[in-house]
């Protein structure tokens, strides 16, 4: 409890720190637009690859569950719909880049560590966490949505395609469904949940990266911590979130 | 001219350094020397405040360091170039991003003047062609070099050199210690050199300060390790059989 206790304190302390006055905003700026491109477009294809394969999953396993003869077929794309708007892309495909961004960022900054370059930047007088960390939570919060959104688009279609493909559910009776009962406030607070998820999963794999002690061993040690603990805190915070604006 | 006045650093109930004070002199090579895990990169920390000090001052020209916050240190950080062990060279940079780094964050130097600069700094420590490489393409030897042109670019005050010497053959080694020597003399910076390099202390080594178990033990230049009476410096300098021979010959 006691350690429990002192990582929130620390983490606490370390998110204020990235908030002092930049060295020199163009910099940070550049920083930003290069972490977008990292951390977003670097990520696509295993977004797309999972949302296409996650879509046409949860269609056919929506379509073999919904087999009472009142409940008609065209209710797959509600459910389908409903499914990856509201949960599927903004909570699964923000754990599966908790994954991959997380445990780059947390190696990355780890690696700095222990290879003393966060010290050297200290030694210039350059705030360390600010540079290095900060523009990774603001380009991970602009772009994460839009990844999110693509998510939805492919999934979506992913679930159409496998529906027609395997005719379990007509285009005609997906397409019905998709545009039934549609309610756009479910896009903003997938959004919502992306953004509080995007924070999450630079922050915290990007704190323990930071006070990595130690050589390689604790940079993989710092990495699958950053993982674990950004992914169980998406899963609370999912938890939360639901909680309080849709309940 | 950095003054070190009685500073103690602990961590837990381990005491590291106890009631450290020395002078670090402009224009000089000061060296930190000492065994292993007897505080000598602890005091360096706590002089370029990677290390808060528990008690003490840490003085840069009568500047009060150890009681400034983060952001009143920065004009003096400007002022400090330090080589680190490793080189400390940031990865996704090339050799002459790293050197132009502290420009693009302190100055507002157009890209041509940072180049001239970088080329400037590369060619002083006798480098060129690198330019574009990445860290990891080059040698341990160059990459020593690049971290000096780096810590140059600014044109420190004070230079801080943590083991400038480990990992290098001693042909390198030399060329190193040299090119310190030279730019402390060129620009009359206090250089401040952490290592347990025989050669380095006996052949640059101006100002010596010797940290045994968290103490200052010793204190004089490299002629005066020669005669010197101190049990423990004597132990530590002359451990190896030939440099025993030297002293006896001495």
């Amino acid at each position: 409890m006691a350690n429990t206790l002192y990582e929130v304190g620390r983490y606490s302390s370390f998110i204020k720190s990235l908030f002092y006055k930049p060295e020199k905003f163009s910099i940070y700026v550049r920083q930003v637009f290069r972490e977008m491109v990292n951390l977003g477009i670097g990520s696509l294809w295993l977004v797309a690859l999972t949302s296409a394969f996650m879509g046409a999953v949860i269609t056919i396993q929506s379509a073999y569950n919904l087999v009472n003869p009142m409940v008609p077929l065209w209710a797959v794309g509600i459910v389908a719909r409903d499914s990856i708007i509201i949960e599927f892309s903004p909570t699964i495909i923000m754990l599966v880049l908790a994954g991959k961004v997380g445990s780059n960022i947390a190696s990355e900054i780890g690696t700095m560590r222990v290879t003393e370059q966060i010290d050297a930047l200290e030694i210039m007088g350059i705030n360390s966490s600010g540079y290095l960390v900060l523009p990774k939570i603001i380009a991970a919060i602009i772009i994460c949505p839009v990844v999110v959104i693509v998510s939805m688009i492919i999934g979506i279609t992913g679930g159409w395609i496998a529906g027609d493909l395997s005719g379990v559910v007509p285009s005609a009776d997906y397409l019905k469904g998709l545009q039934n009962q549609f309610l756009p406030f479910n896009v903003t607070f997938a959004m919502i949940k992306t953004v509080v998820f995007a924070f999450i999963i630079t922050s915290v794999p990007a704190y323990h990266g930071y006070y990595t002690n130690g050589g390689a061993l604790e940079v993989g040690q710092s990495s699958t911590k950053g993982v674990v603990n950004s992914s169980i805190l998406i899963l609370i915070f999912d938890y939360i979130l639901t909680q309080l604006i849709l309940a | 001219m950095i003054e070190v006045d009685n500073i103690s650093k602990q961590f837990g109930d381990k005491k590291v350094l106890e009631d450290v004070s020395c002078v670090f002199e402009q224009g000089k090579i000061n060296l930190i020397i000492g065994g292993s895990g007897q505080g000598k990169t602890v005091l360096m920390k706590c002089v370029v405040g990677l290390f808060e000090v528990d008690k003490g001052r840490v003085l840069y020209d009568g500047r009060n360091f150890s009681e400034m916050s983060f952001g009143e240190r920065k004009p003096i950080r400007q002022e400090i170039g330090m080589l680190f062990q490793g080189g400390a060279l940031f990865d996704s940079l090339t050799v002459e991003q790293n050197v132009t780094f502290p420009l693009s964050m302190f100055t507002n130097m157009s890209a041509a003047e940072k180049r001239d600069r970088a080329n400037f700094c590369l060619q002083r420590v006798n480098l060129e062609n690198v330019n574009k490489l990445l860290p990891s393409a080059i040698s341990g030897g160059m990459k020593k070099r690049v971290a000096i042109a780096r810590a140059i670019a600014m044109n420190p005050k004070y230079l801080f050199c943590d083991e400038p010497n480990s990992g290098l053959d001693p042909k390198t080694s030399i060329l190193i210690d040299e090119l310190i020597k030279e730019i402390t003399e060129e620009y009359n910076i206090t250089t401040i050199i952490n290592t347990h390099d025989m050669n380095t202390v006996m052949s640059i080594g101006e100002k010596i300060i010797f940290i045994y178990k968290g103490k200052k033990y010793w204190e004089g230049s490299n002629n005066d390790i020669m005669h010197s009476q101190n049990q423990e410096l004597n132990d530590f300098v002359f451990a190896s059989r030939w440099m025993k021979a030297v002293k006896q010959h001495f």
